[in-house]
């Protein structure tokens, strides 16, 4: 479905991405794993258009993404849920929810809000509260109701565990993995290998700007590099 | 100190101080919101507040030119105004930021700001040459349009005339259509999230560019709009009318919390009444020790004590926000 080919990003002189090449399959869910600084958030910022790439190529289903202004992705089928969920804080729970489907058109917006609210009770209770007063857990679930608002074909997730009690991570990853059996291609970034690769069929590691290993999750949790590094085993 | 003169002018310039400070609000409204989405002053804001009274008393000079100030009714004249007025402003301040503002965005924020200024004389000096092969004249006068000047007598000491009705419906009207615009539409909502963060905006769907595109013509419509009250409301206008206005205008979206459109609105109406009572009670209150002539040092010295005690404005930052 997404195919990512030799990406060079770069931030003025800082040469964050040296020629990622990875690919997700429709129906999948692939994890990508790495350190602080590896550059998981500048790839998907580059899937998503937000960043401009210097060489390599990005297709979904064949059509080229590059130079594709990101509100024009959204509309290809792809939503992305930033790093620190970027929740659009002067504006209510129910708006927000709106935003996430500005670009569409068609007929099935009122029965999407539905299964965004049945898939997170607690938006429907807040809808009207001003979403910069929502928890950080209930934010987080704001970030991934208002990408799924978009009805993508391939949803892009930014640690979305970042600074949530491990409850409330199992929670937030049993509904990604729900959201995945519905017959969402998810793009997970993650810091928590463990529950990544826990609900993941495939994974990449990334470091420095590169994808060092890559395979099944089962095989990269056996991997010994992985355990070592990703999984805390010393 | 004479009491009973105080209670009996109160009426009138609650009045005067309500149009000046709609008037104020109008203005204010198109500095703020092109604050909010780009956190830069716009300094050619005022000259597109000139605009919009040139382009009112064009019109009025024209139909007046050819007896149609008598023909037609002088509100379906005064909607005639109102309209082409929001339209050129509008769509100039939507130019200006095309032609001047885009190609400098990511530059350092003194840049903008001075391409702003340049703006500024530049449209001052366009409308003064264009007036003067025109007109032979740039100090120009609205034409008195007779029902609008007449008065109601309300009170023996109360009087209103026609024209300071229309202009307070109006400006109330403006300001409602706004206000249902920017909180109720699907525009308007995308305009607050492009304002709070652009790039996130876009990922949604949102055209970013489309929408500052959007806030200028809107904010210019308003600063036109209230062009053509001015102009009604005070007749005479030139060039270099805007500077005034247009700097209290900006005071008043400060007072009111710059980038908050509700603030613009309520810090444009306590800057016109301050003004306004300030203008009336000042003398009569130090037995002329201090004039009217001192309303505008009376008024900023209250605004910067509301503003010590309140730095973000009136209304600046109501949400609490949290990481
Ligand atoms: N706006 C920026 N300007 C300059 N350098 C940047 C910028 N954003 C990221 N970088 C650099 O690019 C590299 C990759 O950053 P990126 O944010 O993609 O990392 P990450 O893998 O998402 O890390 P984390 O897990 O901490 O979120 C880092 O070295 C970072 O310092
Ligand atoms: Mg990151």
């Amino acid at each position: 479905m997404l195919e990512v080919e030799s990406l060079h990003v770069y931030y003025g002189e800082i040469h964050a991405l040296k020629g990622v090449t990875l690919s997700v399959g429709k129906g999948e869910v692939v994890t990508l794993l790495g350190n602080n600084g590896a550059g998981k958030t500048t790839t998907l910022k580059t899937l998503s258009g937000l960043l401009p790439s210097r060489g390599g190529d990005v297709r979904l289903e064949g059509d080229t993404l590059l130079g594709v202004p990101p509100h024009e992705i959204v509309l290809r089928g792809i939503a992305h849920v930033p790093e620190g969920r970027r929740i659009f804080n002067r504006l209510t729970v129910l708006d927000n929810l709106e935003m996430g489907a500005y670009a569409r058109a068609d007929g099935g917006i009122g029965q999407d809000l539905e299964q965004v609210f049945a898939l997170f009770p607690r938006l429907k209770e807040r809808r009207t509260q001003v979403a910069g007063t929502l928890s950080g857990g209930e934010q987080q679930m704001l970030a991934i109701g208002r990408a799924l608002m978009a009805a993508p074909r391939l949803l892009l997730l930014d640690e979305p565990s970042m600074g949530l009690a491990p409850v409330l991570v199992e929670q937030i990853f049993e509904t990604i993995q729900g959201i995945n059996r519905q017959g969402t291609t998810i793009l997970l970034v993650e810091q928590n290998a463990a529950m990544a690769l826990s609900i993941a069929h495939r994974g990449y590691v990334l470091e420095t700007g590169g994808i060092v290993l890559s395979g099944s999750a089962a095989d990269l949790q056996e991997n010994p590099e992985v355990r070592r590094a990703y999984l805390g085993e010393s | 100190m004479d009491l009973h003169l105080l209670i009996v002018i109160f009426p009138q310039v609650l009045l005067d101080g309500l149009i000046l400070g709609f008037m104020y609000a109008l203005i204010a409204l198109g500095y703020t919101m092109v604050y909010g989405v780009l956190e830069f002053i716009n300094f050619a804001h005022s000259e597109i507040f000139v605009v919009g009274a040139f382009v009112g008393v064009e019109i009025l000079l024209m139909l007046k030119a050819r007896g149609g100030l008598e023909l037609l009714s002088p509100f379906l004249i005064l909607l005639l105004l109102l309209v082409a007025g929001m339209a050129v402003s509008g769509l100039l301040a939507m130019a200006v930021e095309r032609v001047a503002y885009r190609p400098l965005r990511g530059t350092p924020r003194l840049i903008p700001l001075i391409s702003a200024i340049g703006v500024s004389f530049f449209l001052q000096d366009a409308i003064r040459l264009v007036e003067s092969i025109w007109r032979n004249a740039f100090n120009l006068v609205y034409p008195t349009m007779d029902q609008l000047n007449h008065r109601f007598t309300l009170t023996e000491t109360i009087d209103v005339s026609v024209k300071s009705v229309v202009v307070i419906v109006v400006a109330l009207l403006m300001l409602w259509a706004l206000h249902l615009l920017v909180n109720r539409t699907k525009i308007g909502k995308a305009i607050r999230a492009v304002a709070e963060d652009q790039a996130t905006a876009s990922l949604m769907g949102i055209n970013v560019n489309r929408m500052i595109s959007l806030t200028f013509l809107i904010g210019g419509a308003m600063g036109g709009a209230a062009g053509v009250l001015f102009g009604i409301q005070y007749s005479l206008i030139n060039p270099y009318t805007g500077f005034i206005p247009g700097l209290k205008a900006f005071t008043a979206a400060v007072l009111g919390g710059i980038g908050n459109i509700p603030g613009a609105m309520v810090g444009g109406l306590v800057l016109g009444l301050l003004e306004a009572f300030a203008a009336s009670y000042l003398s009569l209150l130090t037995h002329g020790a201090f004039g009217a002539e001192y309303k505008d040092i009376f008024a900023f010295s209250v605004l910067i004590l509301i503003l010590i005690f309140r730095p973000k404005g009136l209304l600046g930052e109501v949400v609490r926000e949290r990481a």
